[in-house]
């Protein structure tokens, strides 16, 4: 993580969900080629963590820096519309990134025989394959991903760790709350519990509860 | 934003959508209304107009909370906001989506009606021109309602309770418009005042739906 300039990095990010502090204290940085794996039980905060690192919360604490517009973030639900074809579902968000050709991250994600179905008609695991593709076409050089192999089979796992591996050696870097090993030798893992934020009648920090609350419901 | 218009118009017209929602109401409203009133020419030309722009502003109403909602559902709501166009044109795109579905074809539709209400044949131009003025406005209206109920389940009522009001002062002034053109009158005074309100709702309410998406994905 040393010498190269950092894609992302955080400090000292405090988070809350649903106003409640759930996660105190996180920092690190990420550069090219780094993935980081988050790890921790339910409801220690690994989506919340993301959404504010995507930039759709704002954090209670610390900051969160990267390149502008530089995450591409996916998260449980794919943004599907289920009454568009796969390939007009990957054609839009395409378009919305403002890059071209799709047939690539068709072909990564092994669509590229569903392409002409209507996104209705596909399977959990074809619809999780598809909203990973979406990715590809983002051309965003930080993935965070939240749980992206759900209902995904063994040889699906295995064709987004090659995806991931190939990201990376882009020069592209991921953080990926997971619990599914993905075969990826090089990751470094994460993981969330000590930084869980207690509040001060436990014996936690009370910076996280005397934090600028207004702020974060702007 | 031009892919977003295009997918936003073609999820409409395909199943399901919702395409038509608003015109089968505002149909059924010009249909009904003589059987409900009587069939009097006198008394329904009289009232022509007005039961016209009602009908209208009330289709709008029907068509509203899908306009955030369905994307929220899905997860669309929260990979747009990461991707590279603003927030602000996003809403405004929506809108525009909302009158090309709604507004632009029940003011298309509004002279055929006029002639089931027996509306006087001087009021023909000054209906659809108030309509083709007042729609947009209606539609920038009620994205504003959507956007601030997006996070809320089932929130059309809530929406409806919100919108209402703030579709009064374009009810007023155009139902006026085509009133006073009907019955030969000045109505240039009313025409001002509803360009007035249909500018400055397209022009500001953009950037209010965006402030509002923003708070309701927290």
């Amino acid at each position: 993580m040393t010498g190269k300039p950092d894609l992302l990095s955080l400090n000292a990010l405090a988070v809350a969900r649903g106003g409640v502090p759930v996660l105190e204290g996180v920092s690190f940085n990420l550069s090219a080629g780094d993935l980081l794996i988050l790890r921790g039980p339910n409801g220690i905060g690994k989506t919340t963590l993301l959404r504010t690192i995507a930039g759709l919360q704002a954090p209670l604490a610390g900051r969160v820096s990267c390149v502008p517009e530089a995450i591409a973030y996916a998260a449980h639900a794919d943004g599907l519309k289920s009454t568009l074809t796969v390939a007009e579902n990957l054609r839009f968000w395409a378009a919305i990134h403002g890059t071209a050709g799709i047939d690539a991250a068709l072909e990564g994600m092994n669509l590229t025989a569903l392409a002409g179905r209507m996104a209705a008609n596909l399977s959990a695991g074809q619809k999780r394959r598809l909203g990973l593709a979406r990715l590809l076409v983002t051309g965003r050089p930080v993935w965070a991903l939240d749980e992206p192999t759900v209902s995904l089979d063994r040889a699906s796992v295995a064709l987004f760790g090659r995806a991931v591996a190939a990201h990376l050696a882009q020069g592209g870097a991921a953080v990926i709350a997971t619990h599914v090993d993905l075969g990826l030798d090089d990751a470094q893992v994460l993981d969330l519990a000590p930084f869980r934020a207690f509040s001060p009648a436990e014996g936690g920090r009370s910076t996280a509860f005397e934090g600028d609350f207004g702020g974060a419901f702007l | 934003m031009i892919a977003l218009l295009l997918r936003d118009l073609r999820l409409s017209v395909r199943s399901g959508g919702g395409f038509g929602l608003g015109l089968a109401f505002f149909l059924l409203v010009a249909t009904l209304v003589p059987f409900g009133v009587g069939a009097e020419a006198a008394v329904l030309s009289r009232i022509a107009s007005g039961i016209l722009w009602v009908g209208a502003l009330l289709a709008c109403l029907l068509s509203l909370d899908r306009i955030f909602a369905l994307d929220h559902e899905d997860g669309s709501l929260d990979l747009l906001a990461t991707a590279p166009i603003p927030l602000e044109g996003v809403a405004a795109v929506k809108a525009a989506a909302h009158w090309i579905v709604t507004g632009l074809p029940l003011t298309l539709i509004a002279p055929v009606l006029g002639v089931l209400l027996s509306l006087p044949g001087a009021g023909y131009a000054p209906l659809v021109l108030s309509l083709l003025l007042g729609t947009p406005a209606l539609s920038a209206i009620g994205t504003f309602g959507a956007a601030l109920t997006v996070g809320v389940r089932r929130g059309g009522l809530l929406m409806s309770l919100l919108v209402l009001p703030l579709y009064v002062p374009t009810l007023i002034f155009g139902a006026e418009v085509a009133r006073r053109g009907a019955a030969g009158l000045d109505n240039s005074t009313a025409l001002l005042m509803l360009g007035g309100i249909t500018a400055g709702t397209m022009a500001l309410l953009p950037f209010a739906s965006a402030a509002a998406i923003r708070a309701g994905l927290r």
